[in-house]
Parts: structure tokens; C-alpha cells; sequence
């Protein structure tokens, strides 16, 4: 890979995200990729996204209160027996 | 009618039939796996908690008294949040906060943004190592999974809350609750280009408030 087609960190960071979510041109991919056998630097920060996106996927979700809960039940077997 | 398998999750069909029969655990299976986002939908268009949660009921009311008449020409999903997204815009019109999100959206995406500061890196003329990590990034400690720490997760939350609303609609819909781009896309009515454009911004936000958080640069060189 010719010096000029080689990627370079301040790109890489700002086209991770197509990279991830594999919408990347297969060409642009092998250049990411090439970078990132060579750069530590960049897999760190390849490996930082990955650890972000894992810790969002571990919060939990909004509480919903029991009484709004309650009152959908209600309302859902208002409409249920009433058909 | 059969039940459907243990291992294959309900369609649309047999889910929309099972509410038209008042199956009531189908209902509330529906109610417990999107009153979280639809909370969040609602929350991008209105003012405040009460309100949002005033707009979610309503969905859910809505989508009873409509079940009949919906005809799975799109998915049961998408449909809910078709109304919920209908009834949070009217309600924000007359709350008057009437930017509408496609609005918030398009502006989102607008402006050059860079993922890392640029002083981050050598500038593109450097005899040695142009455009590469000048102060680069270490690895981060994190413990196993389940084993965050409530103060890590106040930085995450922190840091989604102080995204604009688009941006943090879209982190939330896809990296919080898990859904895919096209169900994002759909829901939003956005293109999947800019549903990327605002999930990237989003994510080197966020990305970058944990890296303050953790402390975690060092010198290249």
C-alpha cells in the first residue's frame, strides 16, 4: 500500500463509525484495517468505541411507575371486554 | 391457535392477533419492551418528565383503541412509534416548543465536527508521523461486564444528557435499547446517512467524556 493511500489516524477517528457499522467500501475497510495493524494507538481507540457502545448497552432502562402500568392493564381489558 | 415456539420470538401477526383476543400478558410483553423508548421519543419533543410520561400513556391508549385497525403494512413497531411520535409533536405544538425533529435532525448533522480535538494529533505537513496520535489514547480499565460502577454510569448519563436531541435520541434508540439502523431510521424518518452522521457524533462524545473521566492519554513520542 502506497504511502499516500494510507490511512491516517486523524481519518480513521472520524470514519470509525462506518467501520463499525459495516457500511464501509470494502476498499476503504482494508485501508482501516492496515492501519490498524500498524498503529496501537488507533486500536486503542478502536477498542475505547467498542467498550463505550458495550457500557451503553449495559444501563438499564427508564423505570415505568406500577400505578401508570396498572392503569394501562385497565384500559386494555376495558377495551378487550367491551368488543 | 398454537402458541408460538419457545425459541422463535412472536410475529406481528400472531402479536396483533393475541391483542385483538385481549391477551393480556401479549400486552403488557409490548408495554414493558418499548415504554423505555417511547419515553425517549417523547422526551426529544416535549419540555419536561410529566409531560413525556403524560404522552406515553396517551400512546398506549391510542394504540388499544387502534389495534383494530391496523393492518401490519408496516411492522408493529413502527407503527406504535408513528403514534407516539404524532401524538409528542402535537403535544410539543401546543406546549409550544414546536421545532420539529426533523428540524433538530437536519441541524445536527450540519457543521464540521471533528471526532477528536486536532491538536490530538501531528498536522498533515509533519516530517515524521503526519496526521498520527500525538497525545494518543491508553487503554482503559474497565472491569468485567455488570461490575460498573455507579459513578462510571453517571458519566455515561451525564454525558447522554448533555447531547442535543437528536444526537441523543439516536445513541440512545440503537446503543441503549438495541435497536437496528433501519428500525431507527424508520421510526425517525431519518436517511440512513444521517442516522450514522448523528450516531458518530454522539458516540466520540460520549467516548470522549469517559476518556477525561478515565484519565487515559499518553504522550506518543
Amino acid at each position: 500500500m502506497s504511502t499516500e493511500d494510507e490511512m491516517r489516524c486523524r481519518d480513521l477517528v472520524e470514519v470509525i463509525t462506518d467501520y463499525l457499522e459495516r457500511t464501509m467500501p470494502a476498499h476503504d475497510r482494508r485501508r482501516f484495517d492496515a492501519h490498524l495493524r500498524e498503529c496501537p494507538y488507533c486500536r486503542a481507540y478502536v477498542e475505547q468505541m467498542r467498550q463505550t457502545i458495550d457500557i451503553l448497552g449495559s444501563l438499564g432502562p427508564e423505570s415505568f411507575s406500577p400505578e401508570a402500568r396498572r392503569e394501562l392493564v385497565r384500559a386494555f381489558r376495558g377495551w378487550a371486554d367491551s368488543r | 391457535m398454537n402458541a408460538p415456539s419457545a425459541s422463535a420470538p412472536p410475529s406481528d401477526r400472531e402479536l396483533a392477533d393475541a391483542l385483538r383476543r385481549g391477551d393480556e400478558q401479549a400486552f403488557l410483553a409490548l408495554v414493558d419492551a418499548y415504554n423505555p423508548s417511547l419515553l425517549h421519543v417523547a422526551m426529544s419533543y416535549v419540555s419536561s418528565r410529566a409531560i413525556a410520561d403524560e404522552v406515553v400513556q396517551e400512546t398506549w391508549l391510542g394504540v388499544i383503541r387502534g389495534l383494530d385497525r391496523f393492518e401490519g403494512r408496516s411492522s408493529l413497531k413502527t407503527w406504535i412509534f408513528k403514534i407516539a411520535t404524532n401524538r409528542a409533536r402535537s403535544r410539543a405544538v401546543r406546549e409550544r416548543r414546536c421545532v420539529p425533529f426533523s428540524a433538530l435532525a437536519s441541524e445536527e448533522v450540519e457543521g464540521s465536527h471533528h471526532a477528536v480535538d486536532p491538536d490530538r494529533f501531528f498536522p498533515a505537513d509533519h516530517d515524521r508521523f503526519p496526521g498520527h496520535w500525538a497525545l494518543g489514547p491508553s487503554l482503559w480499565e474497565t472491569p468485567e461486564e455488570g461490575a460498573l460502577s455507579s459513578e462510571t454510569r453517571e458519566v455515561i448519563r451525564a454525558a447522554i444528557e448533555q447531547l442535543p436531541p437528536a444526537q441523543r435520541l439516536v445513541i440512545t434508540l440503537r446503543d441503549i435499547e438495541g435497536w437496528a439502523a433501519p428500525e431507527v431510521c424508520d421510526a425517525l424518518e431519518l436517511t440512513d446517512g444521517n442516522q450514522r452522521i448523528l450516531l458518530h457524533r454522539a458516540r466520540t462524545r460520549v467516548r470522549a467524556a469517559l476518556e477525561r473521566y478515565f484519565d487515559a492519554v499518553e504522550l506518543t513520542v
